[in-house]
């Protein structure tokens, strides 16, 4: 099985990624079983079923937003999920951190929050910065202490709420 | 200037530590060209026509004698000897190879020189006046807030992958210093109607393929929200940007395709939860840094100097020298003094390894051991006695820096082009060298007067052409080489952007057109009327026919209407 790292520990991997295929719609796509993360399309189109789906199977339920998404449309329904994913379809697309800086500090996600897609050991230090603690992540073995690039940061994040210069003039 | 403390220096090591894991692992294989580019262009690392180009951070153009020196050294050690002083006041060197990059940044962070966020889809090195703290006439002085916003923005997580290139200029107030309106973002600062310090914001400028001058976002912005702000501009960007097309990625195009008004509205509801929470900059803070540009020991010396006066009514060259190089200080018996790289042959903002030093010796031994880059390619001594002012010509002179030049014809400002430029169309260095040749005679460079040009060896426009009085770009017709030439273009807060008089001409064809146009305004001008304003007076027609003759204008103007 696939390995990820989360809360800086290799662990097995065992969510899958729900995508619609082109002739599938959110309406009518086969669920699988097992814990699974849904697009946004599907959670909005199929919301009290899977809801259902979580609490009769006990088959843990998280959503997946694309770069596109407005992580607004999620806000209130953040308890619902076990897992919050965002998917970076190519690295220089940096619109995840955004949205994963909001949903942490702007909606008060507590829960997992996984990067997937193109990301690699070089972007761990800043995706965790803005919040995210579980990555599907090329040899997470090797990748995991890219984490710890940097000891410091002047700048507030979702991991640090206060900047450098309240942390060390107050003290 | 700002000092490091031990966590600002671990930032760079650290940084060095990992750049050089990442360019091992590239040289190892582990890592593909396409994850590797992003990496190093955060470090400042170009692939370029002969070797990599190495761009090294110059923070809003301010640096120290001790730091010069270390640019020398790794200018002798680790390229051919020559830097280039770029317009975003940072140094190039353009024959540094991949696999000495990391051992390069390793040499220079033992001095806080580091080549962090000037490349790439990042917020970039930022931009000032390089008169900070010494203008007569700021508001205030820009330097502490340029300092807060480079922190703030260094290794910023949320914004290293932006849609674009983002740039941030701070201006302390002046007209002819804010580059605040080509910036993706500016800053002004300004004083309200309380007597409050604060800033103007700008947004939207940039030059390019799609030139536009910034807008004014904001009126007024209390300095406490500096940082709250800039993150609500760069989030709304950073989501809201374009991302499928890289020629209309840069905030500029979404300000336009939003319209300013609405533009604002977004950043206002962003900043909206963001106002007054932990980013909100505190007195102690502001003091903190604003103690770092303290200004330093000076001496109580009379207005005028009677040893300096003497000189420049009996040497002309040093007169010269003094009414273009020698600007005015805000401390009585002080000047700053401008070092021209734009001498007569020599490619407009290169210093070779040895002049690096010879600054360096220059700026402990005439002023604080301080020195400053300009958007103009030049650099400044910012402290300089007006009694040492002679004996400092005489040694700039030794040295090759003093061409009585600023701000003139020949004070060239051109990006390297097709010589070093893998994106160009054709070579800007040469062409600034025949235009130099033409207008040798420094008395009639001087009649003249100011007269703004600018060099782009293409459309991405590194020489600022479109601000240039005269700007000039390299095109590309057909494989082959040619240049178009705009006029009317201007910096500072009444800038304007240069409109494009005819067809390109081919290398040889522009110095004489130069020449022309230069006699053309002779013709018109009034007493003490500059170029740009005996053009803004009489209109392009003249200067057009200078360069063209009659017919072939109707011949343009026929292949415009006709498309
Ligand atoms: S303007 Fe074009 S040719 Fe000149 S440095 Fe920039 S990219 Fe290169």
């Amino acid at each position: 099985m696939a390995k990820l790292i989360k809360n800086r520990d290799i662990v097995e991997d065992n969510w899958k990624v729900l995508t619609l295929a082109a002739n599938d719609t959110p309406e009518t796509v086969k669920l699988p079983v097992g814990p699974l993360l849904v697009p946004l399309s599907v959670w909005r189109a199929r919301r009290a079923e899977l809801v259902r789906r979580e609490w009769e199977q006990h088959d843990p339920l998280g959503v997946w937003l694309a770069p596109e998404d407005d992580p607004a449309d999620i806000a209130a329904d953040l308890d619902d999920f076990s897992v919050i994913a965002i998917h970076f379809p190519l690295a220089a697309d940096g619109r995840g951190y955004s949205i994963a800086t909001l949903l942490r500090t702007r909606f008060g996600y507590r829960g997992e929050l996984r990067a997937f897609g193109d990301v690699g050991r070089d972007h761990l230090h800043y995706l965790h910065r803005v919040g995210f603690d579980a990555f599907v992540v090329k040899q997470p073995e090797l990748a995991i202490a890219s984490l710890d690039d940097f000891s410091e940061a002047y700048q507030a994040a979702a991991n640090q709420p206060l900047p450098l210069f309240r942390r060390t003039l107050t003290a | 200037m700002y000092r490091y403390n031990e966590i600002d220096r671990r930032m760079v090591t650290e940084r060095v530590a990992q750049f050089r894991d990442q360019t091992s692992r590239h040289l190892a294989g582990e890592l593909s060209e396409d994850e590797f580019r992003p990496l190093r262009l955060q470090n400042g690392l170009y692939v370029q026509r002969h070797a990599p180009m190495l761009r090294l951070a110059i923070p809003y153009g301010v640096l120290s004698s001790r730091q010069m020196r270390a640019f020398a050294g790794v200018t002798r050690t680790f390229d051919r000897g020559t830097g280039h002083f770029s317009t975003r006041q940072n140094l190039q060197l353009n024959w540094v190879s991949l696999e000495d990059a990391p051992e390069v940044l390793a040499e220079l962070a033992k001095d806080d020189l580091h080549a962090i966020q000037t490349s790439g889809a990042c917020i970039r090195n930022i931009t000032t006046d390089p008169f900070a703290g010494v203008a007569p006439d700021e508001v205030s002085d820009p330097r502490p807030w340029a300092e807060i916003l480079r922190q703030w923005s260094t290794f910023h997580p949320e914004f290293a992958y932006l849609p674009r290139k983002f740039k941030v200029a701070f201006s302390g107030g002046r007209d002819d210093a804010a580059f605040v309106r080509i910036n993706d973002l500016g800053y002004q600062l300004a004083r309200n109607a309380d007597d409050e310090l604060g800033f103007r914001v700008w947004v939207g400028g940039g030059l390019g393929r799609t030139p536009i001058l910034a807008k004014v976002l904001r009126e007024f912005l209390p300095w406490q929200d500096l940082l709250s702000y800039s993150e609500a501009i760069l989030r709304t960007y950073n989501l809201h940007g374009r991302r499928d097309n890289k020629y209309k990625a840069r905030i500029k195009i979404l300000v336009h395709a939003l319209g300013i008004e609405e533009f604002a509205r977004q950043v206002e509801a962003e900043w909206a939860p963001l106002k007054d929470g932990p980013a909100t900059l505190t007195e102690a803070e502001a003091a903190r840094i604003t103690e770092h540009f303290a200004a330093p020991d000076y001496e109580n010396l009379p207005k005028f100097d009677t040893g300096f006066e003497f000189a420049k009514r009996h040497d002309r060259e040093f007169a010269a020298w003094v009414a273009r190089n020698v600007h005015e200080h805000r401390v009585p018996g002080y000047a700053a003094v401008t070092l021209s790289l734009k001498a007569a042959g020599q490619a407009p903002g290169d210093a070779t390894a040895e002049q690096m030093d010879i600054v360096a010796d220059l700026a402990e031994r005439f002023g604080f051991a301080e020195i400053r880059t300009t958007v103009a390619q030049n650099l400044v001594l910012p402290d300089v006695k007006r009694s040492a002012l002679f004996k400092l010509w005489q040694e700039v002179g030794a040295a090759g820096l003093a061409t009585p030049n600023i701000g003139l014809l020949t004070d060239i400002v051109s990006c390297p082009g097709g010589d070093f430029c893998s994106l160009a169309n054709a070579k800007s260095i040469p062409l600034a060298k025949a235009i130099q040749d033409r207008f040798s005679d420094r008395n009639q460079v001087a009649d003249i007067g100011e007269l703004k040009l600018n060099i782009s060896g293409c459309v991405n426009a590194c020489g600022h052409h479109h601000v240039g009085h005269i700007g000039i770009l390299g095109v590309d017709k057909q494989g082959e080489e040619y240049f178009q030439i705009t006029l009317g273009g201007a910096w500072g807060i009444e800038a304007a952007l240069g409109k494009v008089i005819g067809p390109s001409l081919a290398a040889e064809e522009v110095p004489p057109a130069i020449e022309r146009m230069v006699a053309n305004y002779r013709v018109f001008r009034r007493p003490h009327e500059r170029f740009i304003d005996t053009l803004k007076r009489v209109g392009p027609e003249s200067f057009r026919e200078a360069v063209y003759g009659n017919s072939s204008i109707h011949e343009y103007a026929k292949e415009a209407t006709n498309g």
